[in-house]
C-alpha cells in the first residue's frame, strides 16, 4: 500500500496547493514541498518488503475485463530514480520562488502533477498502467512551458507535444500488439509485465514492436534522430520546467530502454543493439558539436544534455553489468548537473534578462558565488574525475569496450569536446571583461539549493558504491531476463 | 409473452405518447416550466423504463423493430444525451427573451423518438421512418431562434441536404428491393449469402446507400454541410446534431452491416477504409484552420466518426465494445463540449460563443468551467484521465486485434493532428484575460449538468471496470456480433499466420488484404 501512498501523496498535494491559491501567494509552494518531504520516509518504508530483486510490490484489480491490473514495483533502479525525482521537484519548487509569482496555485499543480505522473512511470509494472502514467506526465508539463515559459513558449510547448504523443501512440499501438501476441500465443490478454516478459514471438514480430517501443523512448531520450524538440523546450520552459525536464522526463526514456524495450524483446533487442550504439554515439558527439556553437546559455546545456544521454543509450544497449552500473549513475549525475546549471542559467535570467553570451560576460567580479557554482557544474558535466559523471561515463566506456571496441573509442571522444564546451561555457558567461552589474548574487535560498546539489555530485563522485549496489539487484534481474544480450553475444 | 413484449416495447411507447401529452399541454396553456418539466419527465420515465425492457430480453416488434441490449444501451446514451441537452435549452431558452418556448421541447422529443426508432430498426421502412421523423425534428430545432439570420440560413440548408439525401437513400433502398425483393437485413443477409451481390443493381444500391448514410454521419467527403449547420444552430441543438443523430445513425449502420455480414466483400471494406482514414484526416486537418469553436467542433465530430468506423472495420467482439465504449464517451463528452458553450452564450445575440477569442482568460474567471472545458477537451484529444481516453484505447486495440494497419496509422496521424487544436483552445483559456463582453449569468441547472458529466467523464476515465463489464456483457449477449475474432498471433508476420479460425476461408481471404 506504501506504493500507492508514494503516488497518490504527490497527487493530493498538486491539488492541495492548488485549492490554496488563495490565502496567500507562498501557500503552494510550501504544500508542495511538504507533499513531495513527506514522500521520502513514504518511500524508505515502501522498502520494507523485500522479495528477490523488488523491494516492494502491488498488485490491485483496476479493469480486469480487459487484464488490467494497477500493478506497482519498486526494486533498486526505481528507487534511485524515484528518490531522484523527489529531491528534483522540492529543488524546483525552492528555486521557482522568485521566478514564479503569478497563478502560483496552478504553477505548482501542474509541477507536481507531472512529478506524480513520472513516479508512476518509474512504478508501473503493467503496461497499460505504464502508458496512463506516461501520458499523464505530458499534459502538465505542457502546461509549464506554454504559460510560464520565455518567448517563443508556444511553440517549443506544442512541439515537445506532438513529438511525445505521436510516439507515445506508437508505443500504445506496440504495446496493444504485444499483448495480442501473448493471446494469441496463451489464451490469456494481460497487460502484466511478468506475463509478457518471455513471450514467444516471430522474429519479424518482435523487431516491429521492439522498434514501437524503441521510438517513443527514444523520442523521451532525445536520441539523435528524435531530439529536435528538446532544445527548444528546454531553452523555452521555465527554470522549474527545465530541470524536471532534464532531471526526470528525459530519465524515464532510459528506464523504458531498460525496463521494457530490452527485456521484453532479447532477440531483437540484440540484434538492434549495434544500431543503437551507433546513434548513441552520434548523439555523444553530435550534441557536443552543437553545443559548442551555441550562443544562448540554456541551448548549451540542452545540447549538453543530447551528449549526456547518448552515453546513456550506448550504455543502456552494450546490457553488461559495469555498463549498466554506468548508466545508473550517470542518470543520476547527469539530472544533478544539469539541473543545475539550468538553475544558474535561470538566475542569470532573472538578473540580467538575457541567456545570450554576447550580453554576458566578466560575471565573475560582480556575481562571485553565481560563477564559482557555475564553473564547478561545469567542470563536473565535462566529467572531472571525482565528480559524478565521471563515474557514470567511464563505466559506460569501461563496458561498452567489452562488446564494441570501435563504439567506446569514438564515444570516448565525446569527453573531449565535453571539456571544449564546458569551459566555453565558462568563459564567455563568466569570465572576460570584468563588468559592474546591477544585480544581487545568489541568495540563501539559491545557495542552500546548489549546496546541496555539489554535494550530490561529488559524493556521487567519491562514492559511487551504495547507488551501484541499490541498483544491482535489479539490474542483474534485468539482465537475466535479456540474457542473450550479454557479453559473448555479437 | 405479450407482457414481456410490452416491456420491451415500454421506453419506446413512453417517449412516443410524451409527445402527444405535451402537445395537449401546450394546447391548454402555454407555461414554459411546465412544458419543460413534463418533456424531461417523459424522459426519464423512458429511461427508468430502459430497466424493465432490459430484465424483459430481446424482443422482435413486427418485422420492422428489434428490441435487444444494443437497442436499449443505444436508447439509453441517447435519452440520457436528449435530457441533458433539454436540461441546457432550458435556461438558454429563457434568456432568448423571444417566446414561444414551447415547441422546442415538442421537436426535441421527435428528434429523440425518430433516433430511437433508428436504433431499433431491423428493415429499410423503419430505417427511413426514423431517419425523416429524426430530421425534420432538427430542422425545426436548428431555425428555431428566428431572430438569426445564421440559423434561418442553417436550418434551410439541412433541410435541402437531409432532402437530397434522403433521396440517395431511397433509391439505393429501392434498387436493393429490385435486386433481391426484401426490405429486411436479416433477409437480406442470408439471400446476399445464396448469391452475392453481382449485378450492377445492387452494387448501385449500396454506393447510393452509403453516399445517404455518409451525408447524415458527414463523413469525408459529403461533410461539406457539418460546419455551416454545426456554427448556425443553436449552441444545445449542435449537441443534438453531433450527438444524438450521429450515435443513432451509426448504431444502424453497424448492425445493418454486420446483418448483411458486408465483411466478405472486399470492394465495399476498402471504401468504408477508405471514407474512415480520410474522414480522420481531413476532419483534423481542417479543424486546424478554424477559429470557430462550433466549426471546430464539427470538423473533430467529423474525425471522431472516423475514428468509430475502425472499431467497425475490425468487427469482432471486442470491436463492438470497442465501439460501444467509444460511442458513450463520445455522447458525454460533446454534449458537455456543447453545454459549456452553451452556458457561455447570450442567445440574445447574433451568434452563441464560439469565437475563440470569447475563451481568452476563461480560466482566471470561471475557473471551474474553464476547467470543466480543459477535461472535456483532454478526452476528445483521447488523454488521460478521462473516459475519451480508454475508449480510444479500446478502438486502438480492436484496430489492433484485425491487423488494420492503414487506418490505425491515418488514427495516429490524426490524433497526433487533433491535440494541436484542442491544446490550442486549451491556452487561449489560459492565456491573460483581456477586454471582453461580459459573461452572461450562471445558469444552476445548466452548470449543475456540466457538472454531471464531468464527473462521469473522470470517474469512468479512472475506474472504467462496471462500464466495461456492462459493455462487454451487452456485446456478449447480442445474437448477430460475430462471436470469433480473427487471431491476431504474429500481427507482422504473415507468413506464420495461423489459420483464421470459425471463418469461412473465402472471408478470410477477402480480408487479408488488409494485413501487412
Amino acid at each position: 500500500m506504501m506504493l500507492l501512498w508514494l503516488i497518490l501523496i504527490p497527487f493530493l498535494g498538486g491539488i492541495l496547493a492548488w485549492a490554496f491559491r488563495g490565502p496567500h501567494a507562498d501557500a503552494p509552494r510550501w504544500v508542495s514541498i511538504a507533499a513531495l518531504a513527506l514522500d521520502l520516509p513514504v518511500l524508505a518504508l515502501a522498502c520494507r518488503a523485500p522479495s528477490g530483486a523488488w523491494l516492494g510490490r502491488l498488485n490491485l484489480p483496476w479493469i480486469p475485463q480487459l487484464g488490467i491490473n494497477f500493478e506497482l514495483g519498486l526494486d533498486g533502479l526505481s528507487l534511485l530514480l524515484v528518490l531522484l525525482t523527489l529531491l528534483l521537484g522540492i529543488v524546483s519548487v525552492i528555486i521557482s520562488w522568485t521566478e514564479i509569482t503569478e497563478r502560483t496555485g496552478f504553477f505548482h499543480f501542474n509541477l507536481m502533477m507531472s512529478l506524480t505522473g513520472t513516479i508512476a512511470v518509474f512504478l508501473a509494472l503493467d503496461l497499460f498502467l505504464f502508458f496512463f502514467a506516461w501520458e499523464v506526465m505530458l499534459v502538465p508539463m505542457y502546461f509549464l512551458i506554454a504559460l510560464w515559459g520565455h518567448e517563443r513558449r508556444i511553440y517549443a510547448a506544442i512541439k515537445f507535444f506532438l513529438f511525445t504523443q505521436g510516439s507515445g501512440l506508437l508505443m500504445l499501438v506496440a504495446i496493444l500488439a504485444l499483448a495480442f501476441v501473448h493471446q494469441a500465443k496463451t489464451g490469456v490478454f494481460t497487460f502484466d509485465y511478468f506475463a509478457l516478459l518471455g513471450t514467444p514471438m516471430a522474429w519479424s514480430t518482435e523487431f516491429w514492436i521492439m522498434l514501437g517501443f524503441f521510438i517513443a523512448f527514444a523520442v523521451k531520450l532525445a536520441a539523435v534522430p528524435f531530439h529536435s524538440w528538446l532544445p527548444d523546450a528546454h531553452t523555452e520552459a521555465p527554470t522549474a520546467g527545465s530541470v524536471i525536464l532534464a532531471g526526470v522526463l528525459l530519465k524515464t526514456g532510459a528506464y523504458g530502454l531498460l525496463r521494457f524495450a530490452v527485456p521484453l524483446f532479447p532477440h531483437a533487442a540484440t540484434a538492434f543493439a549495434p544500431t543503437a550504439m551507433a546513434l548513441g554515439v552520434i548523439a555523444i558527439i553530435y550534441g557536443a558539436l552543437l553545443a559548442f556553437a551555441q550562443a544562448d546559455f540554456k541551448r548549451l546545456v540542452a545540447y549538453s544534455s543530447i551528449s549526456h544521454l547518448g552515453f546513456v543509450l550506448l550504455g543502456i544497449y552494450a546490457w553488461n553489468a559495469l555498463a549498466l552500473q554506468g548508466v545508473v549513475v550517470q542518470m543520476l549525475a547527469h539530472g544533478i548537473s544539469t539541473g543545475a546549471l539550468f538553475i544558474l542559467a535561470g538566475a542569470l535570467q532573472e538578473r540580467l534578462h538575457t541567456r545570450n553570451f554576447a550580453q554576458l560576460g566578466g560575471l565573475w567580479a560582480s556575481l562571485p558565488r553565481l560563477s564559482s557554482l557555475g564553473l564547478f557544474f561545469a567542470i563536473a558535466s565535462l566529467g572531472l574525475p571525482g565528480l559524478g559523471n565521471f563515474i557514470g561515463e567511464f563505466l559506460v566506456l569501461l563496458g561498452t569496450w567489452q562488446r564494441h571496441p570501435v563504439f567506446a573509442v569514438i564515444g570516448a571522444f565525446g569527453t573531449v569536446t565535453a571539456a571544449a564546451y564546458a569551459l566555453l561555457l565558462v568563459q564567455r558567461a563568466f569570465h572576460g571583461q570584468p563588468r559592474k552589474i546591477e544585480a544581487p548574487d545568489l541568495r540563501a535560498r539559491h545557495i542552500a539549493v546548489m549546496a546541496g546539489l555539489a554535494a550530490a555530485i561529488i559524493w556521487l563522485g567519491v562514492s559511487p558504491q551504495p547507488v551501484v549496489d541499490t541498483a544491482a539487484p535489479s539490474l542483474a534481474a534485468l539482465r537475466a531476463s535479456a540474457v542473450t544480450l550479454g557479453p559473448g553475444a555479437p | 409473452m405479450a407482457s414481456s413484449m410490452i416491456s420491451s416495447a415500454l421506453p419506446f411507447l413512453i417517449l412516443a405518447a410524451t409527445p402527444v401529452i405535451v402537445m395537449l399541454l401546450i394546447a391548454h396553456r402555454r407555461d414554459h416550466r411546465r412544458t419543460a418539466s413534463v418533456t424531461a419527465a417523459g424522459l426519464v420515465a423512458s429511461l427508468a423504463a430502459i430497466l424493465l425492457a432490459r430484465s424483459a430480453g430481446t424482443a422482435t416488434l413486427t418485422p420492422l423493430f428489434l428490441i435487444d441490449g444494443y437497442t436499449l444501451f443505444f436508447l439509453f446514451l441517447i435519452l440520457a444525451s436528449t435530457l441533458a441537452v433539454l436540461l441546457l435549452s432550458y435556461s438558454y431558452l429563457e434568456r432568448m427573451h423571444d417566446g414561444p418556448y414551447d415547441e422546442y421541447y415538442l421537436l426535441l422529443l421527435l428528434t429523440a423518438l425518430g433516433a430511437a426508432a433508428l436504433l431499433a430498426s431491423l428493415h429499410f421502412a423503419a430505417f427511413f421512418l426514423g431517419l425523416e421523423t429524426l430530421s425534420l425534428g432538427l430542422i425545426g430545432l436548428i431555425a428555431y431562434p428566428r431572430q438569426r439570420e445564421r440559423a434561418l440560413e442553417a436550418g434551410l440548408k439541412y433541410l435541402i441536404l437531409t432532402g437530397v439525401s434522403s433521396a440517395f437513400l431511397l433509391f439505393g433502398m429501392a434498387l436493393i428491393y429490385l435486386d433481391y425483393g426484401t426490405m429486411s437485413f436479416p433477409a437480406l443477409g442470408r439471400l446476399w449469402d445464396a448469391s452475392p451481390a453481382s449485378d450492377i443493381y445492387a452494387y448501385a444500391g449500396f454506393a447510393l446507400l452509403l453516399t445517404g448514410i455518409g451525408f447524415k454521419l458527414s463523413l469525408v467527403p459529403f461533410h461539406m454541410w457539418a460546419p455551416d449547420i454545426y456554427e448556425g444552430a443553436p449552441a444545445p441543438v449542435t449537441s443534438l446534431v453531433a450527438v444524438v443523430s450521429k450515435i443513432a445513425i451509426f448504431a444502424l449502420l453497424f448492425r445493418f452491416f454486420v446483418l448483411l455480414d458486408g465483411y466478405r466483400s472486399p470492394s465495399l471494406l476498402w471504401v468504408l477504409s477508405l471514407i474512415a482514414i480520410l474522414s480522420m484526416l481531413a476532419g483534423n486537418l481542417l479543424a486546424l484552420l478554424q477559429d470557430n469553436l462550433k466549426r471546430i467542433f464539427a470538423y473533430a465530430s467529423i474525425s471522431h466518426v472516423g475514428y468509430v468506423l475502425v472499431a467497425l472495420l475490425a468487427g469482432s467482439a471486442t470491436a463492438f465494445a470497442a465501439a460501444l465504449t467509444y460511442l458513450a464517451a463520445y455522447a458525454v463528452t460533446m454534449t458537455g463540449v456543447f453545454g459549456i458553450i452553451t452556458l457561455l452564450s447570450q442567445p440574445g445575440t447574433l451568434h452563441d460563443a464560439d469565437r475563440l477569442e470569447t475563451y481568452r482568460g476563461l480560466m482566471w474567471e470561471r475557473p471551474w468551467l474553464a476547467g470543466a472545458f480543459t477535461v472535456m477537451l483532454l478526452s476528445l484529444a483521447g488523454l488521460p484521465p478521462t473516459m475519451g481516453f480508454i475508449a480510444e484505447v479500446y478502438v486502438i486495440a480492436a484496430g489492433v486485434g484485425a491487423y488494420l494497419a492503414l487506418p490505425l496509422a491515418a488514427l495516429i496521424i490524426g490524433s497526433a493532428i487533433g491535440l494541436y487544436y484542442y491544446l490550442r483552445i486549451i491556452v487561449v483559456m489560459l492565456s491573460p484575460a483581456t477586454g471582453r463582453a461580459a459573461l452572461p449569468a450562471r445558469a444552476r441547472l445548466g452548470a449543475a449538468t456540466v457538472s454531471v458529466l464531468l464527473v462521469l467523464l473522470v470517474w469512468l476515465g479512472v475506474y472504467p471496470a462496471p462500464m466495461i463489464a456492462g459493455i462487454q456483457q451487452t456485446v456478449a449477449s447480442l445474437s448477430f456480433v460475430p462471436t470469433s475474432t480473427r487471431n491476431a498471433s504474429d500481427i507482422f508476420a504473415p507468413q506464420h499466420k495461423p489459420p483464421v479460425k470459425a471463418l469461412a476461408a473465402s472471408k478470410a481471404r477477402d480480408r487479408n488484404m488488409f494485413n501487412f
